[in-house]
């Protein structure tokens, strides 16, 4: 999973590591919800669609890794529990001069007991703060990797998948 | 001795924005510099959902106009596709594998979409990735495929995870992930 808030970089993180252009599934939810002042009105329906954009990486012949950017909105948490459910872990794409935005996931996360790293993925060559600051200010362990990334260059985005799967492959000896 | 306009009491033209003077702060350093904001860490940080209930066509209120998607193609349509089903036989991953097994024979007669899955996924394809190449919402690619594998048209590869560890995935196959991208 590649997750993080609005417009950090999941969908160029993807694209920069897939072996194909990333492509986007929707799922549709439809809600039904009364009228709340009219109690003779006919039920409204409502349609919300959730999209993933997400990648593929073939490693051998029967053996192929799939990247998902989480929904951008937060609210659809049950569209996250789908792709925790047998997820190596996810990689937590962060802009540190919005560092808030990036706090559900870790939530999430930290909850979910799926392994994860932070990236700090820095725009305009910049990274305001460090890792350490950014463990202090994110309230998370240890354990959990934090490394530097730019979201658009291939090799980097492949370490920081090689960083989450050593990490995940560590917790699970453990 | 006159203070000339705009200069302080030493006669000095004022000078914008004071510099080193009186051991004030030292130049300003371009941005201001504030510790990062601090999450809190929280327990169960969002409401349980609430479960979807798409209705059957037939049951939406008459007269009300059809929804219709970018497309131009009416959003309930995929519904119909399923016969008002939503939930598939059984629970497929999206990351679940989808190879054609049927032959062309076997696919006259079939519903068009079931037809173009078959035809899809004479290659290996993902759960996602027919959604997405086919634009079918996924909720209806799972089903649509549930059909085909019951019919025996497709074969299904879900992913291999550890029951034990909640469906994550075991040693062996994290250590694969870990060589093969590293090859990469």
């Amino acid at each position: 999973m590649v997750a993080g808030g609005f417009g950090v970089g999941k969908t160029t993180f993807v694209g920069a590591v897939s072996e194909i252009n990333p492509l986007r599934t929707e799922a549709v939810m439809t809600s039904a919800s009364a009228g709340i002042d009219d109690l003779t009105h006919a039920p409204d329906k409502t349609t919300t669609t959730v999209a993933m954009d997400f990648g593929r990486i073939t490693l051998d012949e029967d053996l192929i890794l799939y990247l998902f950017g989480t929904p951008g909105q937060d609210r659809f948490w049950f569209m996250w529990d789908d792709l925790v459910r047998g997820a190596i872990g996810a990689v937590v794409l962060v802009d540190t001069r919005r560092l808030a935005d990036c706090f559900p996931a870790v939530d999430y996360f930290e909850n979910s007991g799926l392994p994860f790293v932070i990236a700090l993925n820095g725009f305009d060559g910049q990274q305001p703060y460090k890792p350490e600051e950014v463990r202090e200010a994110l309230q998370i362990g240890p354990e959990a990797p934090i490394i530097t990334t730019d979201a658009r260059h291939r090799g980097e985005a492949k370490s920081a998948l090689i960083t989450l799967v050593e990490h995940a492959l560590m917790a699970r000896l453990r | 001795m006159a203070t000339p306009p705009g200069g302080d009491e030493y006669g000095n033209p004022q000078q914008q924005p004071p510099y080193k003077r009186f051991n004030f702060p030292s130049a300003p350093s371009p941005e201001p510099r504030r510790p990062p904001q601090h999450r809190q860490p929280r327990i169960q940080p969002y409401d349980s959902p609430q479960a979807p209930s798409p209705q059957p066509r037939s049951a939406r209120a008459a007269g009300r106009p059809t929804p219709m998607g970018s497309d131009g193609a009416p959003l309930v349509r995929p519904y119909a596709m399923t016969g008002g089903r939503t939930r598939p036989r059984y629970q497929l991953a999206i990351e679940a594998l989808v190879s054609t097994t049927a032959e062309p024979a076997q696919l006259r007669g079939q519903l068009p979409e079931h037809q173009r899955i078959c035809i899809l996924c004479k290659d290996i394809k993902s759960v996602a990735e027919i959604s997405a190449l086919l634009t079918i919402p996924l909720g209806v690619a799972r089903i649509l495929v549930a059909d085909l594998a019951e019919a025996g048209l497709v074969a299904i590869h879900q992913p291999g995870g550890d029951e034990a560890a909640g469906g994550q995935p075991d040693v062996t196959l994290l250590e694969r992930v870990l060589s093969g991208l590293r090859k990469l």
